[in-house]
């Protein structure tokens, strides 16, 4: 009798469970569907407007043509920005990458003194003076040394905001590479500028690589600083360029808007697939515990 | 870690200070005066465009500085005038307060939480869903900004926006009426990716045996996130949190949305100080709000720091 309750409760309690797991997993799906629509929907119309004949500010299906595209070659400054955002991206990864590089492999390999004290500062400081709270003193300081309006100013204001980061994420590099193959390669009498060209750089190339990318995109993103430093629109980025396409002159012209946004988003998002698909786009296990 | 864009004149506070043991030192017989050297270039940039601005906050908030006329020319130190004027000033005030509803509801709530209940839901999930989510919110982080905010400005758009158009509410003006919300909102859309990525690499270190055996002892899905799976993530939780805040804090990005408007009702500090300052021309006044901004960033860094301190000694 009582056995039979015992297994009469079980099965219900079973029953339970199943319910409970079955609507856990619709409330999961139906929450992942809602996740996906907030995502996907303001992106949707970077998508249709670009192909579509008489774009519009809503998003709809598109009467499909290429002539959109036209527009580019009509417009000034648009090519010509694009072209400004390769010069300053290009420029602030190289300058990030190399200076990093020289940087990260003296602290990993000598004993510099205050090294301890030096990170610690750089970690400190670079979260904290960032492009808006020091918007006044770089606007200052960029009149002052004659960089307003000049594309070496934007690239090196951008440099130095990178460089901290850069140096941490190469020294970790740095660190987690044997030193023996700089021992045998000095063995046998290489200079220490050889070892730096022919082993050192060929071994940490994955973090070099990284740091060039994440420079690059960036400031192939970045709105403020360029905005600051430079005056006319002949400079201008493609960041600047695509917020004066939407404020400035009245009616904003949706073929040109459409067909440049998706043309100047384009690069990261490949940049994007690249990464994803050689290195997987995630964080690993331990990192930032 | 690669951090691709979205927040791009912030850099990445979160590396490690990886102070420890290094390798065997000096291999390849650099020599200190060499080493010395091959810092100077990273250390002179640094300095020149991140301590000297620093620096130079300090003293300009202290002057009346302007852009033009006559204290362009002449500056005048005023001691602590500027600092007085902002603490009494109702538009700083105002603003300040917008920038915590901002902090709080984008990053705090909307960023982590949003990105903490992704991440959970998608733990055990392979496949095409996942995959699709994933790009979508990645997109989303890693598209420029001024092309985002203009998507989200013709998404909001009053007459023939998107999303009137599906909720059926023509002629809503959400970023007129709402701009609060409205760039609120939209933060939580742009920066989910980062909280979304950390937390799915922290619940890979939490065992699924030990959910298992939750849920096989019957605990709802709230009892086992509080018992077995915060208790293992309170570090990632903790740097998120941090880092994120200190993100938002900062964000110009608000400005290509509302550039403050209407009426100063989404001003958040970033965007004041632009006004303030380069719109404006009272550079030494902006200078000091600057420097009250650095002065919070600070507090949240070294309350990060501190704790990544006890955590690594623990």
């Amino acid at each position: 009798m009582s056995a039979d309750l015992a297994k009469e409760a079980r099965t219900d309690l079973a029953a339970r469970a199943a319910v409970r797991h079955l609507l856990a997993r619709v409330g999961r799906y139906v929450f992942l569907c809602l996740v996906l629509a907030f995502f996907a929907l303001p992106l949707l119309w970077l998508a249709t407007a670009p192909f579509d004949d008489t774009p519009t500010i809503g998003t709809s299906l598109p009467r499909f043509t290429l002539d959109n595209f036209r527009t580019l070659l009509d417009n000034p400054y648009a090519l010509t920005s694009l072209v400004n955002s390769v010069w300053l991206a290009g420029g602030t990864a190289v300058l990030v990458v190399v200076f990093a590089a020289l940087a990260a492999y003296a602290l990993s390999r000598v004993r510099v003194p205050g090294r301890d004290a030096l990170l610690y500062g750089l970690l400190l400081l670079s979260s904290i003076v960032t492009g808006t709270a020091t918007m006044v003193p770089l606007f200052e300081l960029a009149f002052r040394l004659n960089l307003i309006d000049s594309r070496l100013g934007v690239i090196l204001v951008l440099t130095g905001g990178l460089l901290p980061a850069a140096i941490f994420i190469l020294k970790d590099f740095m660190d987690a590479t044997p030193t023996s193959y700089e021992e045998s390669a000095r063995v046998f009498g290489a200079s220490a500028l050889q070892i730096m060209r022919h082993i050192v750089v060929p071994v940490v190339r994955p973090g070099l690589a990284t740091v060039g990318v994440w420079a690059v995109a960036n400031v192939w993103g970045n709105f403020l600083v360029p905005f600051l430093l430079l005056r006319g629109p002949d400079k201008a980025p493609a960041a600047v360029i695509m917020y004066t396409l939407y404020t400035e002159g009245g009616q904003a012209d949706l073929r040109l808007l459409s067909t440049f946004s998706l043309l100047y988003s384009l690069p990261v998002a490949l940049m994007f697939v690249f990464v994803s698909s050689r290195y997987g786009f995630r964080f690993h296990g331990g990192i930032k515990r | 870690m690669v951090r691709v864009t979205s927040r791009p004149d912030e850099t990445v506070g979160g590396a490690r200070p990886a102070t420890g043991a290094s390798p065997a030192p000096d291999a390849a017989g650099l020599g200190r005066a060499r080493a010395a050297g091959f810092l100077v270039p990273s250390m002179v940039l640094i300095l020149l465009f991140l301590v000297v601005p620093a620096a130079w906050t300090i003293y300009l908030g202290v002057t009346n500085y302007r852009l033009t006329g006559l204290a362009a020319a002449h500056p005048e130190v005023v001691g602590l005038d500027n600092y007085t004027k902002a603490l009494t000033d109702e538009r700083f005030r105002t603003s300040l307060l917008l920038t915590l509803q901002f902090v709080l509801g984008s990053a705090v709530l909307g960023q982590a939480g949003l990105g903490f209940a992704i991440a959970f839901a998608l733990r055990d999930r392979r496949g095409p869903l996942r995959r699709v989510v994933e790009a979508f919110i990645l997109l989303s982080w890693i598209l420029p900004s001024s092309v985002v905010a203009f998507l989200w400005i013709a998404l909001l758009d009053r007459d023939a926006g998107t999303l009137n158009a599906l909720l059926g509410t023509p002629g809503m003006a959400w970023l007129l009426d709402h701009p609060m919300l409205s760039i609120i909102v939209f933060n939580t859309w742009r920066g989910t990716a980062f909280s979304m990525m950390l937390y799915a690499a922290a619940l890979e270190n939490v065992p699924r045996s030990h959910l298992e055996t939750a849920r096989l002892a019957g605990a709802s899905t709230w009892q086992q996130l509080r018992d077995v799976v915060f208790p293992r993530i309170r570090g990632h939780v903790l740097t998120n949190l941090l880092l994120i805040s200190l993100w938002t804090f900062n964000d110009f990005t608000p400005f290509l949305i509302t550039a403050g408007g209407p009426e100063q009702r989404s001003e958040i500090l970033a965007v004041y100080v632009y006004k303030v300052a380069l719109s404006g021309g009272e550079l030494g006044f902006g200078a000091a709000i600057s420097f009250i901004m650095l002065l919070i960033n600070l507090v949240i860094a070294l309350i990060y720091l501190r704790m990544l301190g006890r955590r690594e000694r623990a």
